[in-house]
């Protein structure tokens, strides 16, 4: 048995919340660099290297990649052997982020009363969280900012099994076409087949945390990304929007064994600001 | 192509969808909040806090600014959620729109109607973009926080066609390239 103070889960979510909408991770830099060399279309090619030019000077002069600093959504993995101390838990994450977002000059877009008054926050709280619970005497906290734009273009289909491998194809293809512009890309297509309803999409944002670019350790799953991925790439959407290859840097997908009678499939977008970071307790 | 605002009928007959842009002087900025009060008060009748005419509205919603900084991260914002307020705007002068993503056919037609251009700028840029953003104030509706609509001071602030006034639109366009379906 471990003991973490609330003290240091909100100094650590604050740290974070930082962290992650000034510097954009080594694996999505390399993934832009990557379709920057490959990309054909001139305009497509321009929009990459201003997007890298942003990141390098969000990271130079300490301030957000982008205006949109997200709703904040935080995935713990809390070990079993872990005892909280301090505090209520939740209300150490909020502080977190209520910190964060403000020591970190990072935009409040959060409203309350979301289908009439739409009142902001002011602190960007609550945080969307999602606890698991693991073996261990550990706690992992990621926080992943996620902007509005992307976060729109979400996609949740109760699929018939007949419809297969194909089917499942076909609805992420057609929801990235729909997406078309709006979600900022070159994106990131987080999918999640199987579950429930609620558990296809927490797979597909789940996915969106692995590295940009590192296949499913299934390698069915694993084929089923490079598929979906050429199939997206063909499309043409390209950077922003204006035409090209670029369409997706990776396809994400997360599995888990679903009713005989069922075959959910969510899709979550990310856009290319695909802001992340993690630490351990 | 350099821009100056505000724009004139002249300029924007020269523009066609997928031309680089710089624009320089006052742009006006605001997203779905303050664009539901400025429509609400032409609805009564009342006056808008800006002239809107000729001019150039930018959906952005910026991160706050560090002290010594005219304004914080201030890239585009989602453009389509504006279509319902966008041609109302246009109907009263309005004569651009600075945003990204894809937008409706109801905007497309009357961009055309009202001659005015709809420009993408890029989305995920905005430390970038804020370089161009030489001042900030806001103008109305201080309590809606990042919402709030602001008069800014724009020098070479890029930007592309997306939607010219002859029904040209940049997204259609490429997808036409580069499909390989």
């Amino acid at each position: 048995v471990s003991e973490i103070h609330t003290d240091q889960i909100t100094e650590t979510v604050a740290r974070l919340c930082i962290e992650s909408n000034y510097f954009l991770g080594q694996d999505v830099l390399a993934a832009l660099r990557r379709y920057r060399q490959a990309e054909v279309s001139p305009v497509g090619r321009e929009v990459l290297d201003q997007i890298l030019e942003n990141a390098e000077l969000a990271r130079t002069e300490q301030m957000p990649l982008c205006q949109d600093c997200g709703l904040t959504v935080i995935f713990l993995e809390l070990g079993q052997g872990v005892h909280i101390t301090g505090g209520d838990l939740d209300e150490a994450l909020a502080q977190g982020v209520r910190e964060g977002y403000q020591d970190g000059y990072l935009r409040k877009s959060m409203v309350d009363r979301p289908f009439s008054a739409r009142i902001n926050t002011k602190d960007n709280t609550p945080p969307v969280i999602h606890t698991t619970v693991v073996p261990g005497n550990q706690l992992k906290i990621t926080v992943a900012p996620k902007g509005g734009g992307s976060e729109n273009m979400s996609q949740l289909a109760m699929l018939k099994p007949a419809d297969g491998r194909e089917g499942v194809i076909k609805f992420v293809v057609e929801a990235v076409r729909k997406a078309g512009a709006n979600p900022c890309p070159p994106i990131i297509v987080g999918v999640g087949v199987g579950g429930s309803a609620e558990k296809a999409v927490w797979l597909a944002k789940h996915s969106l945390l692995r590295e940009v670019g590192q296949s499913s350790p299934d390698p069915e799953v694993a084929e089923l990304e490079a598929d979906i991925l050429e199939r997206v790439n063909r499309i043409g959407i390209g950077p922003q929007g204006f035409g090209g290859l670029t369409t997706a840097l990776a396809v994400h997908v997360e599995t888990f064994p679903c009713h005989i009678a069922s075959m959910p499939v969510a899709v979550n977008i990310q856009c290319h600001s695909a802001r992340h970071k993690e630490a351990v307790l | 192509m350099r821009l100056v605002t505000p724009l004139t009928d002249e300029v924007l007959e020269q523009l066609h969808a997928g031309d680089k842009v710089s624009i320089t002087g006052v742009i006006y900025v605001g997203r779905d909040a303050a664009h539901k009060r400025l429509v609400a008060a032409l609805d009564a009748g009342e006056p808008l806090p800006f002239d809107p005419n000729g001019q150039i509205i930018y959906y952005m919603g910026p991160s706050p600014a560090k002290p010594g900084e005219p304004i914080g991260s201030a890239g585009p914002t989602t453009s389509y959620r504006m279509d319902p307020y966008a041609p109302r705007m246009m109907e009263v002068g309005l004569k651009g729109m600075i945003g990204k993503g894809n937008r409706s056919l109801p905007v497309r037609e009357a961009m055309q109607k009202h001659k005015a251009i709809y420009l993408g700028a890029i989305g995920g840029a905005g430390a970038l973009i804020a370089k161009s953003i030489k001042a900030a104030k806001v103008i109305a509706y201080e309590d809606l926080g990042a919402e709030a609509l602001r008069r800014l001071e724009v020098e070479d602030f890029p930007a592309i066609v997306v939607n010219d006034i002859y029904g040209g639109d940049a997204y259609e366009d490429g997808l036409k390239q580069y499909n390989r379906e």
